[in-house]
């Protein structure tokens, strides 16, 4: 899919848009990107398994998950001769990845080699080479956001608690966690008289405007939810719920995202095909498709990219989990990308291969492949690539 | 659900009360008893029965009826008009206005009110917050100890066979951790709201800011507490120089910037870039990369050691040092000669450090960098070039007497220029909030003050990266900031916050909703009201909308 193909997919379900009575007055055209930022660094051996290698088995003597078997429709996918995916995305992700919706970066991450939580997780918001002294008030997501001024101009949204650094130096990016929403604060009449009492001061628009999409975002989940109630779909919780509720705002509204979640810092008791790691995985895969889904046509128009701080240590531990490493997978997905690949440059999964004797190196570059999306997707130059990854050239791994 | 009489308007209603308690406080008549009463007239007066008490008590106070007539004012008794620029100047030198800080600023006026914020006096905080902190006798535990103590149950937990039980103990250590930072924070948050040395506590909150450290790495959570009394605290008055070494042997700094690590052979650049970068030089400094390499150089061996001391070569045991769980250990010492920003060093060991320290911040870029950021916290987002320099100059003239630096900033005309235009960053809104709505009572219970800097991205010991939060309005402005302000406003507004529930959860008797409109109210803030707020609250249905009207109006958030 090209850009043109993307804008084009825009304008088409933007056409639609008028006809289904959307809550929102002005939909946002041109193409669509979410950031999934899986905080704690996922251990992606066990999401994407390097089946073909036995030292993957040799390493992980209680938590490596079984070799694909083509009789088993429960067990790990097999996504080619090398690479199989975990069960427990294998109905949602799987079937995504099958669609051609998704592809896998596998080697993927950054070059600080910290292994630390904190500092990997903020040099990758910060998206600035390491080693040099660092602006901390400049997040890539921010600099691509105020990159994409004038036409194109992009409504961003965190949907998270607090802005995260990734968004730093973009000052008019709502925060707004869809985890909870409960009845708005505010009635239309006492929404109006705060609203008033700012006109015509320069913080009018963002009291109106935070005032607004706290009622409209009640609103429209609100009457969704009841929709859904009647029609007797399944409850969805937890992120599955959050996510569509993301892909519903992102249809109408927003053009750029981010969502963070939690709970992939395994270090003890990590579980194989079924557990800890497995149950978060199931989540995030749900999560995802819920999102896709809500997303309506838009999904064509949409880019998705999962990524972790790093992955983790190759060999299980002595508490059946895994510690901090290096290299993970990252997650492409997108309605109309060119997906059901693993892309990206690659090594075969041996002892000899890894990093200090230790996890995955790092051979496909954060900055890289996120500027060589960003550059297809917007068509950007290259000194617009340049601005949002200083001293990185962008890399087209041909998927948008 | 309630309703007012039909026959009379809320407008009407809310005017006439006010203009009744105005009166009043500018010694005219008293107010009427009670409201005018119907027979329609019955939950509506419930709902405002605690308020009129409230009033008619406010009124009665002998204190309301003293002092000299302003000039031009109404009946005798009333106390002197204030002027907006004092009003507004008093609210930047404290956490927002109360009636103990406005009562001090009265009774000493401008200049000796700001002499006294600025001396070490010892600020003696009200008993309820005294009492408060007295139940928490580990908060002053020496970190030495706890440390150890922490480690040696990290290893047990560690060593326990994968199960239950480990996870349980994981958990409990987790939860003792947690417990042990919200009870500093309590401490930092309760001083911040009531002692009455606010200019003080304004500069602990700064200084924090500025040496930033994050209380999740690590064993942080332990440490922050010894960090903010014993290393911002005492110094955040005195001398620069003070304050840089203070932060620099504490053992939440040399954690947090890794320079626990810092070894000759092992070098960790971490620490000695941002104590120039960050805490002292700024950026464009006049600093590079090499002074950078030769700062870590210097630093090798200024660690963390919870054991006994090292066994050292003879030659070495003279520059050994120790205090609590820092340590100077020369045996991971670099000896060999440095030179920083332009000249050889020449001390040797932790003296090395020390001399280092007072080289950079003799630079002119550290007084004009320390006296911008001062500049920007308490003046303006972008504070004038002429009083920066003013500042800086007292800066190097008083060898980074902070105390002096403030008392340039507060006594500028740049300053009275610049009054009611800085928006109020998250602590400052929630923390005047409290002060304004519950003056004179203590609050019990902080844990809602803690997930309201949380939700609006201020934390306490929160930031994660070392640069600390950002001063600016441009950072605290959004829309989804703004909505979240309002929200907080109205919880505050109508009293159902929780403020006055037990520092455990428990639930307590209950608060009622807060009276905005009061004395304080009146003498400090209705008189400069804008006519758009006035027509806001005029038109609140009401008494808690109309309290979250005020705290979310332009007025209240800025200063």
């Amino acid at each position: 899919m090209n850009r043109r193909h993307l804008l084009k997919l825009g304008s088409a379900a933007l056409a639609s848009a008028a006809l289904d009575g959307r809550l929102y007055a002005a939909p946002a055209a041109g193409p669509r990107f979410l950031l999934v930022f899986l905080r704690g660094g996922y251990d992606s051996s066990n999401l994407l398994v390097p089946y073909s290698s036995s030292y993957y088995y040799e390493s992980r003597p209680n938590i490596a998950i079984a070799r694909p078997d083509a009789a088993l429709s429960t067990g790990a996918l097999a996504l080619n001769a090398d690479w199989a995916l975990a069960p427990a995305v294998r109905d949602t992700t799987g079937a995504m990845y099958l669609q051609r919706q998704v592809a896998f970066i596998p080697f993927a991450g950054t070059d600080d080699l910290s292994r630390s939580h904190f500092e990997t997780q903020d040099s990758i918001e910060l998206g600035q080479p390491t080693g040099g002294a660092r602006n901390y008030r400049s997040g890539f997501l921010g600099r691509l956001s105020d990159t994409l001024t004038g036409d194109a101009a992009p409504a961003a949204i965190s949907f998270t608690d607090a802005l995260p650094l990734s968004f730093e130096g973009a000052a008019t990016v709502p925060n707004l966690s869809l985890k909870n929403i409960g009845k708005p604060a505010f009635d239309e009449r006492q929404a109006k008289i705060l609203s008033d009492m700012y006109a015509g001061h320069h913080l009018e628009g963002a009291a109106r405007e935070g005032l607004e999409l706290r009622q409209e975002v009640a609103q429209e989940m609100t009457e969704a939810a009841m929709t859904a109630a009647n029609r007797g779909a399944i409850n969805t919780k937890g992120f599955e719920l959050e996510a569509e509720r993301m892909g519903r705002l992102m249809r109408d509204k927003y053009r750029i995202g981010f969502i963070d979640v939690g709970g992939w810092d395994t270090h003890v008791g990590e579980g194989a095909a079924q557990g800890n790691l497995a149950g978060n995985l199931g989540n995030l895969g749900r999560g995802l498709q819920a999102y896709a889904a809500s997303l309506g046509p838009e999904w064509n128009n949409t880019v998705v990219v999962v990524l972790s701080e790093f992955g983790r240590t190759f060999r299980e531990n002595g508490n059946r989990g895994t510690d901090h490493g290096h290299g993970t997978v990252y997650w492409v997905l997108g309605g109309a990308i060119n997906g059901g690949r693993i892309v990206g440059e690659q090594r075969p999964v041996n002892r000899g291969s890894l990093l200090q004797d230790r996890d995955y190196p790092v051979l496909n570059d954060y900055r890289a492949v996120l500027g060589g999306l960003f550059r297809t997707m917007w068509g950007l130059s290259k000194e617009q690539c340049a601005r949002i990854f200083p001293q990185t050239t962008a890399l087209d791994l041909g998927l948008v | 659900m309630w309703r007012w009489r039909e026959a009379e308007s809320v407008e009407l209603l809310m005017a006439d009360r006010l203009a009744a308690l105005r009166m009043a406080v500018n010694g005219g008549p008293r107010p009427p008893l009670s409201w005018p009463v119907t027979d329609k007239r019955t939950t509506a007066a419930r709902a405002m029965g605690a308020l009129t008490v409230l009033l008619l008590a406010a009124c009665t106070q002998p204190g309301l009826r003293s002092g000299s007539n302003p000039p031009g004012a109404g009946a005798a008794g009333s106390l002197p008009a204030l002027r907006r620029e004092d009003v507004l100047w008093l609210e930047r030198t404290a956490f927002g206005l109360n009636s103990a800080t406005l009562a001090e600023f009265r009774s000493l006026g401008r200049e000796r009110y700001l002499e006294h914020q600025l001396s070490g006096a010892d600020f003696p905080l009200p008993a309820p917050v005294v009492a408060a902190l007295a139940g928490h006798a580990e908060l002053g535990t020496d970190p030495l100890p706890l440390l150890i103590e922490v480690e040696a149950q990290n290893r047990a937990v560690n060593a326990m066979p994968d199960g239950a039980d480990k996870d349980q103990a994981r958990k409990a250590r987790n939860e003792r951790a947690n417990q042990f930072a919200n009870e500093a924070i309590r401490g930092q948050l309760l001083r911040a709201l009531y002692s009455p040395g606010q200019l003080r506590e304004q500069m602990v909150w700064f200084w924090l800011n500025h040496f930033s450290v994050h209380q999740h790495k690590a064993n942080l959570r332990w440490l922050i507490g010894d960090y903010a009394e014993h290393a911002i605290r005492p110094h955040a008055l005195g001398h620069f120089r003070d304050l840089v070494l203070a932060t620099l042997e504490h053992p939440a700094m040399l954690e947090y910037l890794d320079n626990r690590q810092n070894a000759l052979g092992h070098i960790n650049e971490n620490y000695a870039r941002e104590l120039m970068e960050l805490h002292t030089l700024g950026v464009q400094g006049g600093y590079n990369q090499q002074d950078v390499q030769q700062l870590a150089r210097v630093l090798t061996g200024v660690g963390i050691d919870l054991g006994n001391a090292p066994r050292l070569k003879p030659d070495l045991q003279r520059f050994y040092v120790r205090a609590g769980a820092f340590e100077f250990n020369p045996a991971r010492h670099d000896f060999g000669p440095k030179a920083l920003l332009g000249s050889p060093l020449e001390q040797q060991g932790f003296a090395e450090v020390e001399e280092a320290v007072t080289r950079i911040v003799k630079q002119p870029a550290c007084a004009r960098f320390i006296s911008r950021k001062l500049a920007i916290y308490f003046v303006a987002d972008e504070p004038p070039p002429q009083l920066i320099e003013r500042m800086a100059q007292t800066f190097q003239r008083t060898d980074g007497d902070i105390a002096a630096v403030l008392r340039t900033l507060f006594q500028s005309r740049e300053l009275n220029a610049a009054l009611g235009g800085k928006f109020k960053d998250p602590t400052r809104f929630v923390l005047s909030a409290v002060r304004f709505a519950y003056d004179g009572r203590t609050i019990t219970n902080t844990r809602p003050l803690l997930n309201w800097l949380n939700g609006l991205g201020e934390g306490p010991f929160g930031r994660q990266t070392p640069d600390g939060y950002a001063m600016t309005e441009i950072s605290w402005a959004s829309s989804g900031q703004m909505s979240r302000r309002f929200e907080i406003a109205k919880s505050i507004g109508s009293g159902n916050a929780g403020l006055f529930d037990g520092d455990e959860g428990a639930a307590g008797p209950g608060g009622g909703f807060p009276q905005l409109s009061n004395r304080l109210y009146f003498e400090a803030v209705e008189p400069f009201l804008s006519a758009d707020t006035r027509s806001a609250l005029a038109r609140a249905a009401t008494p808690q909308e109309w309290n979250t009207f005020l705290l979310a109006s332009p007025e209240f958030n800025y200063e």
